[in-house]
């Protein structure tokens, strides 16, 4: 939409047509309280002006049945709002199913992005069009807010925990990708861009990067590089859990909660095993944190999730 | 309206005066800067809240001027503190304090008929405690600034940033005292000094929204005391607190921030809400519509501030449910204001309107508040706010709030009361001009923020894509009328100190107490206690009378 004066932005999501349908409702209702507001203003304040002869007998006295009357008014057209609004945030970040799930690190002050194939790019994310399409997002420092304007759809990517969000586009083109979390000094140039293509031209593209191993391969040889094989192989003397199954599944804590084993939580283990213990096992799973980078645990996650085995964890 | 002792006035002029004014008793500089009158300490605040203000415009000058062209004129660096510096001053050095410390310290004592505030010496500290809080924040600001946008986000505020950001929430610290100290006496002296007669129901408007101003200033104030004070402890002895690399947590600093910094937000409009409905009946010339309306309103927006904070944290990953509620509860914040817009804009219904400055202020203060509140609307609606926050929206949404509402009822204010504050009348059609190119600057600079907003533009960010420079380059240019609109006052109001016409005791005509003693007033306020027999805003537009609240008809 390059005209010379932009109003609107693209509309290129799923979720953008949904978002978009709600803010012109809301833009309707805003004209509608300004319309009135500025018309009874007007009005009175013509009608009513020092000079004008206009009767000033029987001012209202009692004013409380007005009062009660836009209380009510205002109080139902909010709640419309409210319930619409909460439903399609609900919609908007619970992710569905995905087609694909793709890795998002941000740093001061650029995107790091990895694909399942361990296709890596800088600043850009290709996706297909009218697929599903999963972010894990993680922060190597402070916060930063993931942005894409045609898609409406924003989180914040917060240190130390692990974000998700989808979007499923539904125009190929190109747009823009931006930070909207003040992150310091290049803040404003924290953007990139992703591309939406075509199932054949997104394959092509995955296909061109030249990339032998798979997210998961490369999960894989850290799992291995860093010793966690062997705690947690099958065959490993140490009483530490199976991973095989693990990921979605509820896990017992020492502590009597119940955990849901997402991304996040997976993460926690690694980089933050001290605040808290699996049921049933000692507290030895060593701290990682600093010796793994945000990148490296998007792998050993990509890695944990794939260990489908038809045998369930034992716990 | 009940008046029970209505009795005619001789004349509308004042006693002749037994006294001499506030201003002429005591010409010393010690005069001035150890007085414990109320009206002398809300002069000096005027004073120092009109630099700050004029120190935070430059910043936002350098902004707009940076944002008329994408390559932008500023370095980065530069660009970045100079909006961390806007909000950090304008937010606590003008806008919090601006209508307290200014015409609340002036006003409110002559308004229920008091002698001075009720703890004379803390309204005094309270002003010093303000200038060293301003001369820390002048230090950080002249030493380079802080980097961290004026809500100190961890951990870019306590472990990335290197500016002066210790300096700068320190002065926030020292600062949040002279709020609460302002506030604790505005408290004490609205129960206790009441004139006989003075009951609840019969207070001005503007001395309920100071009273429930004050209730907010004094348990959310302290609240910011700790957050600053946690900052500084994690800035310097790296106790992780915000960090998670220390275990800390990053959304705490989120909550415990916003759980001042929204009340904030009302601490900056509640008492402009005040002025307006002082202004609103004496210029329509007819009472208040729904009085008790809008003191009930008044404390309930003062209530559930401190409910809606993590609306500023929609996307930030608190949990789906906390979104649910808080937007919820955003809603019905909305509430008592649009009751409020209402009700003033009835409150023209069958006056007898004239529209000197004040009133064109007060106007300009209903539209504007009214925009900045239907899109407080579209920001509280979840779904819509993942879109919009972090965006021009947002900076659009709070100047009609923050600028377009409050500095309009700041001015209105001051021209309302220059007459009883100096003594003298101001040029009226300057002022109509100056009125007027506010509304117009105003809405040229942040209208096109609202598109720009949903466009997509970030906030905080010092360049932009080319397409964007259209509104960008006509948000610059509506900033430089602005500027010139709030310059003008300045002469005017200077001029007329020296050259404008003596004022009477009541040259608008207005029914509260502050109105029946000389202009500008005697040092002591009153001669004898007051009493008040009847409600605020008697004022009749069929036989174009008015009761004072002492009970005294006037014909206008
Ligand atoms: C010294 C042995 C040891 C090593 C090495 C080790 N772990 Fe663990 N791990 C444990 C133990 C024991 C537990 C369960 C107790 C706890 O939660 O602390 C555990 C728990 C976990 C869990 C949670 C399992 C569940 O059922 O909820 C995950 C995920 C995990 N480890 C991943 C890793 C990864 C990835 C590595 C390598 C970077 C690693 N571990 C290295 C011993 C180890
Ligand atoms: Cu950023
Ligand atoms: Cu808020």
């Amino acid at each position: 939409m390059d005209h010379w004066i932009p109003f609107w932005p693209d509309t290129a999501a799923v979720n953008a047509v949904v978002v978009n349908n709600l803010y012109i409702a809301e833009l309707g209702l805003a004209g509608v309280i300004m319309a009135t507001v500025i018309g009874m203003m007007l009005t009175f304040c013509i009608r009513y002006w020092r000079g004008s002869p206009a009767s000033r007998a029987n001012r209202v006295q009692k004013t409380w049945h007005f009062e009660i009357a836009w209380t009510v008014a205002t109080l139902a057209a909010f709640l419309v709002l409210f319930v619409w609004g909460a439903q399609v945030y609900v919609w908007l970040f619970e992710p569905p199913p995905a087609d694909e799930e793709d890795y998002v690190v941000a740093k001061q002050w650029m995107w790091k992005i990895e694909h399942p194939g361990g296709q890596r790019e800088i600043d850009a994310l290709h996706v297909p069009v009218d697929k599903t399409i999963k972010l894990v997002m993680a922060s190597e420092d402070v916060i930063h807010s993931f942005f894409v304007p045609a898609f409406r759809i924003k989180h914040d990517v917060v240190p130390g925990t692990l974000e998700v969000i989808w979007f499923k586009a539904d125009k190929t083109g190109v747009f823009r990708l931006e930070c909207t979390q003040y992150c310091g000094l290049q803040h404003a140039t924290m953007t990139g861009q992703v591309d939406v293509l075509t199932g054949a031209d997104y394959a092509r593209w995955l296909t061109d990067q030249g990339v032998h191993n798979s997210l998961v391969q490369q999960g894989e040889a850290v799992f291995r590089a860093h010793g966690c094989s062997g705690c947690h192989d099958q065959n490993s003397t140490v009483h530490a859990p199976s991973l095989v199954g693990l990921y979605g599944t509820l896990v017992h804590l020492q502590d009597g909660s119940v955990q849901l084993a997402d991304e996040a939580y997976i993460r926690d283990c690694i980089l933050n095993p001290r605040s808290f213990t699996v049921a049933g096992y000692p507290p030895i799973m060593p701290d990682f944190s600093g010796q793994i980078s945000e990148g490296d645990v998007f792998e050993l996650i990509a890695y944990i999730k794939s260990l489908k085995g038809a045998q369930e964890p034992d716990k | 309206m009940s008046v029970t002792t209505v009795e005619r006035a001789a004349s509308v002029e004042p006693p002749a005066r037994s006294q001499p004014s506030y201003l002429t008793s005591g010409n010393t500089i010690a005069s001035w800067l150890l007085t414990r009158d109320h009206k002398r300490i809300a002069l000096l605040f005027l004073a120092s809240i009109t630099f700050y203000f004029f120190i935070g415009g430059i910043a936002a000058t350098l902004m707009r001027l940076n944002l008329a062209t994408p390559q932008g004129l500023l370095q980065p660096a530069v660009y970045n503190r100079m909006f961390t510096m806007h909000g950090i001053i304008m937010v606590w050095f003008f806008l919090i304090p601006s209508i307290p410390t200014t015409f609340g310290n002036f006003f409110v004592p002559l308004m229920i008929g008091a002698r001075d505030l009720a703890f004379p010496r803390v309204n005094l500290a309270s002003w010093y405690v303000f200038n060293l809080s301003g001369l820390v924040v002048l230090y950080a600001l002249i030493m380079g600034g802080a980097d961290t946008g004026w809500t100190f986000y961890t951990p870019l505020s306590t472990v990335y940033a290197n500016g002066y950001v210790f300096a700068a929430a320190m002065a926030v610290f020292i600062n949040g005292f002279s709020s609460i100290m302002t506030s604790l006496n505005f408290i004490v002296t609205i129960h206790r000094m009441r004139a006989p007669g003075m009951t609840w129901m019969r207070l001005p408007l503007f001395v309920w929204a100071i009273y429930a101003v004050s209730i907010v200033m004094l348990t959310a104030t302290p609240v910011l005391a700790m957050d600053t004070f946690l900052l500084a402890v994690e800035r310097f002895i790296g106790v992780g607190l915000f960090d998670p690399n220390h275990g800390g947590d990053p959304l705490l600093w989120q909550h415990m921030f916003w759980f001042y910094s929204h009340p904030a937000v009302y601490i900056m409009i509640l008492p402009a809400m005040g002025v307006v409905s002082e202004l609103i009946p004496c210029f329509a010339r007819r009472p208040i519509f729904g009085y008790s309306g809008m003191t009930i309103a008044l404390m309930s927006l003062a209530i559930l501030s401190f409910f809606v904070w993590a609306h500023h944290m929609f996307v930030a990953g608190i949990s789906i449910y906390a979104g649910i509620v808080f937007s919820l509860m955003t809603f019905f914040v909305a509430v008592p204001s649009a009751i409020k817009v209402f009700n003033w804009t009835v409150s023209l219904h069958k006056g007898s309107i004239v529209f000197d400055a004040p009133m064109l202020y007060a106007l300009g203060f209903v539209l504007l508040f009214t925009v900045g509140g239907v899109t407080g609307l579209m920001l509280a609606t979840l779904a819509v706010d993942v879109d919009l926050h972090g965006t021009y929206f947002v900076i659009a949404h709070f100047h009609y709030i923050m600028v377009g509402a409050t500095v309009s009822a700041f001015f209105g204010a001051l021209h309302y009361w220059w007459p009883k504050i100096t003594g003298r009348l101001y040029p009226e059609m300057w002022a109509r001009f100056a009125a007027i190119l506010t509304y117009v600057g105003f809405n040229l600079t942040f209208f096109p923020q609202f598109i720009l907003g949903y466009l997509g533009m970030a906030r905080r960010s010092y360049t932009y894509p080319a397409v964007w420079q259209s509104w960008n380059l006509l948000s610059s240019a509506g900033a430089s009328i602005l500027a010139v609109a709030y310059v003008l006052p300045l002469l005017y109001l200077g001029w007329s100190l020296f050259r404008g016409l003596k004022a009477t005791a009541n040259p608008w005509g207005a029914t509260g107490l502050e109105w029946t003693i000389s202009s500008p007033p005697p040092k002591h306020n009153f001669e004898r206690t007051p009493v008040v027999v009847t409600e605020p805003y008697c004022y009749d537009p069929e036989r174009h009378t008015f009761v004072t609240q002492e009970g005294v008809l006037h014909d206008e």
